[in-house]
């Protein structure tokens, strides 16, 4: 008697766990030049969030009688985790990070059936949990180097444990703020005149190389091939092009220029690693070029006529919500049919 | 390879498929040497049905001598192949064994023992092929058992009779899947047998336009040589193909689409595009089945896996157990912990070795556990869509991985199952391990099942509803008669209601109708009844007199002397009754029963006299009787409107009852006013 096996005998070596630990490696550069230009506050925040993140999930296999450590060496709560502290502000204090962690994990991941069956991504979904409840610790950014001397590590801890108000000059507004906020000055004028702009190399103070981070870890995850490179692409392209078409020569009236767009607030860590999520994106090429559309889209609509500074968590929450129905009416043309399949109302 | 040859091969133009996979390709180990024969085995096991379509049936018998080559089983019906015996010996069984099938089912098999002569039955060879009608031909080739060698086993001669012009015939020699060189081997080592097979195809086809010859770039040594035997055949029709090695690129449709562009369409054939896709281990078998009159009596099979400790390529004769390849393998049991029939990507396990090598059968795959381990149990899908882009027909595994799941089988239809060619790229690439193919695979099984089901259940539906009908109509018969002997009562009633005044008229009435029933309908009853027991008794007796003359023993005989003898007077008795029973009845006919006649004149009388007083009375009867039945109308009514009122079970009772009392009056009522036209 010999063993049963179905075919294919042959597996490839990408495994799961080994793509999260790839999403986990390509987001330390970000990780670090946040570090560099913020302070030790995106680092502890990681810490806790990866602490508290492991935590729920262990509790809630347990709870499910799953095989906790099956699950818990999958890495996807840990890149959740690290996704959302890299997104709350460097000292927002402990309790946000673990209320974040908990709308993330238990309850955007678990309670919509665990890995893989969550509609909405649960890092944003953490986030926007934060956003809206508490917007005085959220909307409180800290701020850059270039502009402050930034706090020790012992401070920095004081700020996230002891309940301790960071002062003035550790937080200020972030960049995208004072564009939205910019009422009689040109773009030239409000440039010169605050410190996040003007300090800044071609964007904004600190962000701008946040982003760049992220972009080469983005690159890095597009050379692994562990997805393709459409909805980025058509996320930044949209972005690209409507800021091109409302920058207005840098008036009062302008939205910021394309290159502030593309480099400042959370575009590229939106492009690479928070659209890029399989499971609350779309499945076909195509479905992901609409996908990624849509959130530039919408991520420039907010920042420009919203309320909000910056739009990347509601701009993928939103298409979230359309991805079954973009996959619906993009699946790709069948082997052998001659239209794409099922542009077909549902039966019920 | 000059590079001359390079640059003519490279200008023809290929398309790509979609999706597809780089696993490891594996093979090397099986082709260092050059294919080896297999020593002749001690015993066959010749399934009935190595190929796709009916099994063939079995010519020979337990014991009977066959010689190598012979036909033990010929085709049945038009999808089906011939079996030769592959070894000369004896027929030692025709009987069920385990198959070479991942159930581990049986199926019937002709099992014949070697003589260790391999004596050859004479083979009618044909020089010029050219001379003979392309049907014979293909009959020959059915007649030889080819039935595709590249692994689906479709009998080769039903493919040479396509309903459509054929413009392309492409000889398949991609061999995509990784570990397999039985094709590559043959390739390289019989060019020239795999080009003259091809043109052979060709003319069994009606000459189509071109001649393609499809081959991966891993295969230089193989690419060489059928670049020589094509330019030694010196025909412009003919030429090779090469395009870059990607599984699966060997999938019929996919090498169509590779060579031409074009697709098959979902759920059609190749042939309705004019083109024929043929494995070139079955232009060989062709060629050798023509040219030398050769049935398919053996085929290449790869040996190969780390298991092994002679990784090659065997010619096996067919039948061949696989455990005596795997020993001449060297296989090191220690080291693996299974069989795999065909490659890595499509292959099955077998659940023993004592199963025979088939037509179909083109590798043997025993990986060692560290070589090709069991996947790790499966994660959830993240929807990474890694499958779709390796699936090579561009569905979404990831949406029928989620319908298979759920059994929503419209979805899995909408979501193109079907058009899934399992070839496992979308379970190679899923980083959750997730056994894909085997949910696809299910799902197909299951959908197949409840389409049978279906078709089972609308036959059921339209039987059931004929049914209905017939019993509807059935019971209006029975109605109808019902009536008409409620109304014959009817007018009996009244008959001897009448006669009852009248010194009972209508007893004697009965009484003489009886006595004429038993002397007038018995005698003809009774004699129908005799002669057939007469004709029973006398076909008794002939078979009994046979069975004396066929009995071999006095004991017997005897036996059945006895048996005749008591039937002989239950006859003799038969025909005395009947005798009496003509008298009798010659009796009657000469001078009729005197009581008969006073039967019939009492009955007479009877009549009279209740006509007679019915005459008087009728009308005054009648309205007495109508009087009566709309009494029990009305209580009958009251009844039903009590029943309606509460809701009792015996509502529809009750309105049956008065509806029959009120057609009663109704009858009634016609009989009075019809009396008073009278």
């Amino acid at each position: 008697m010999f063993k049963q096996l179905s075919s294919p005998h042959a597996h490839g070596p990408t495994k799961t766990s080994w793509v999260m630990q790839q999403v986990s490696l390509a987001l330390l550069p970000g990780l670090a030049v946040l570090t560099s230009f913020y302070g030790w506050g995106n680092l502890i925040n990681m810490l806790l969030a990866i602490i508290f993140a492991l935590g729920f999930e262990a509790a809630i296999m347990a709870l499910r009688k799953r095989p906790v450590m099956f699950y818990l060496s999958d890495f996807s709560a840990v890149v959740t985790a690290m996704l959302l502290a890299l997104s709350i502000p460097p000292y927002a204090p402990w309790w946000v990070t673990l209320i974040g962690i908990f709308f993330a994990i238990p309850v955007a991941k678990h309670l919509y059936g665990g890995m893989g069956f969550n509609p909405f991504n649960p890092a944003m979904v953490g986030y926007i949990v934060l956003l809206i409840s508490f917007p005085v610790q959220m909307v409180e950014w800290a701020a850059p180097r270039t502009m402050t001397d930034l706090p020790g590590l012992g401070e920095a801890l004081s700020y996230i444990f002891l309940g301790i108000h960071p002062p003035d000059g550790v937080t200020a507004a972030t960049a995208l703020d004072l564009v939205k906020q910019n009422s009689g000055l040109l773009m030239e004028q409000l440039w010169e005149q605050t410190p996040q702009l003007s300090t800044a190399s071609f964007a904004s103070a600190g962000s701008e190389w946040v982003n760049v981070a992220f972009l080469l870890g983005g690159l890095y995850l597009l050379w692994r091939k562990l997805y393709t490179w459409h909805a980025p692409v058509a996320m930044l392209a949209t972005l690209l092009l409507l800021s091109a078409i409302f920058y207005d020569g840098g008036s009062s009236a302008s939205k910021g220029s394309p290159l502030f767009h593309l480099f400042t607030g959370a575009t590229m860590l939106g492009a690479f690693f928070i659209i890029t999520d399989p499971v609350s994106g779309c499945t076909s090429n195509r479905g992901r070029l609409i996908f990624g559309a849509g959130v530039g889209l919408l991520v420039f609509i907010i920042r420009a006529w919203g309320n909000y500074p910056d739009a990347v968590a509601f701009g993928v929450l939103l298409m979230n919500f359309a991805a079954p129905l973009v996959d619906y009416y993009t699946q790709p043309r069948v082997y052998g049919h001659e239209k794409r399949s099922n542009v077909r109302i549902h039966r019920e | 390879m000059s590079q001359n040859l390079t640059q003519r091969i490279k200008t023809a133009q290929i398309w790509d498929i979609p999706g597809g996979i780089h696993p490891p390709e594996n093979k090397a180990q099986s082709l260092k040497d050059p294919i080896a024969e297999a020593p002749l085995p001690k015993q066959v096991i010749l399934p009935l049905a190595m190929h796709i379509g009916a099994p063939a049936e079995p010519l020979v018998q337990v014991g009977d001598k066959v010689k190598t080559g012979q036909m033990v089983a010929e085709p049945k019906g038009l999808v089906s192949a011939a079996i030769h015996a592959s070894i000369s010996g004896t027929v030692t069984g025709i009987e069920d064994r385990p198959l070479a099938h991942s159930s581990g089912m049986s199926g019937p098999c002709i099992i014949i023992e070697s003589d260790n002569q391999d004596d050859w039955v004479d083979l009618e060879p044909i020089d010029n092929f050219r001379d003979i009608d392309p049907a014979t031909l293909v009959e020959k080739v059915r007649y030889a058992g080819l039935a595709g060698m590249g692994g689906a086993g479709f009998p080769t001669a039903v493919k040479l009779q396509p309903r459509h012009t054929i413009h392309t015939l492409i000889l398949n020699g991609t061999e995509c899947e990784p570990y397999i060189t039985a094709d590559h081997a043959l390739m390289r080592e019989r060019a020239e047998d795999v080009i003259q097979g091809a043109l052979l195809m060709a003319y069994m086809v009606g000459e189509p336009e071109q001649i393609l010859v499809g081959i991966e770039d891993n295969k230089p040594d193989a690419i060489e040589a059928l670049q020589k035997a094509i330019d030694r055949a010196g025909d412009s029709r003919l030429s090779q193909r090469v395009f870059p090695t990607k599984y699966p690129s060997g999938g019929e449709k996919q090498l169509i689409q590779i060579l031409t562009g074009k697709e098959v369409k979902s759920g059609g054939l190749p042939a309705d595009l004019g083109i024929l896709v043929q494995n070139v281990g079955s232009a060989v078998a062709a060629w050798e089945a023509i040219t030398q009159g050769k049935p398919l009596v053996s085929r290449v099979t790869t040996l190969v896996g780390d298991a092994l400790g002679r990784q090659n390529n065997y010619l096996a004769r067919i039948g061949t157990p696989i455990a005596d390849l795997l020993e001449l393998a060297e296989i090191d049991r220690n080291k693996s912990d299974r069989v795999v029939v065909g490659g890595p990507m499509m292959g099955f396990t077998l659940l023993n070795d004592q199963v025979p090598v088939t037509k179909i059968t083109n590798c043997l795959l025993v990986p060692s556990l560290k070589e090709l381990p069991a996947p790790p149990p499966a994660q959830a899908c993240i929807r990474c869509g890694l499958c779709a882009e390796a699936c090579p027909a561009s569905l979404l595994p990831q949406q029928l991985f989620w319908y298979a799941q759920v059994e929503d089988h419209d979805k899995l239809r909408d979501y193109n199952l079907f058009d899934c060619i399992e070839c496992g790229a979308c379970a190679y690439v899923c980083p959750s391990s997730i056994p894909l193919v085997q949910y696809y695979r299910a799902a197909k099984g299951d959908i197949r099942e409840s389409e049978r089901e279906k078709v089972k259940s609308d036959h059921a539906r339209l039987r059931f509803e004929a049914r209905k009908e017939r019993l509807e109509k059935e019971a209006e018969e029975r109605e109808a008669k019902r009536k008409a002997r409620m109304e014959a009562a009817k007018a009996k009633q009244a008959a001897s209601d009448s006669g009852k005044s009248s010194d009972g008229a209508s007893d004697l009435v009965a009484a003489a109708m009886a006595r004429v029933k038993q002397t007038s309908a018995n005698p003809e009853e009774t004699r129908l009844k005799l002669e057939r027991q007469k004709k029973t008794f006398e076909e008794r007796i002939e078979g009994i007199e046979a069975k004396i003359a066929e009995a071999e023993s006095d004991d017997i005989k005897a036996k059945f002397s006895s048996q005749l003898k008591n039937t002989q007077k239950k006859l003799d008795g038969i025909l005395e009754k009947l005798d009496s029973l003509e008298n009798t009845a010659s009796q009657e006919e000469i001078a009729p029963a005197p009581e008969k006649d006073a039967a019939a004149a009492a009955i007479e009388r009877a009549k009279q006299k209740s006509e007679a007083l019915a005459g008087m009375s009728e009308s005054e009867k009648l309205k007495s009787t109508l009087a009566s039945l709309k009494s029990r109308q009305e209580k009958a009514a009251a009844k039903v409107a009590e029943a309606q009122a509460s809701g009792a079970d015996t509502l529809e009772a009750l309105k049956t009852g008065l509806g029959k009392i009120e057609e009663k009056i109704l009858a009634t009522e016609k009989q009075l006013t019809e009396l008073g036209e009278d």
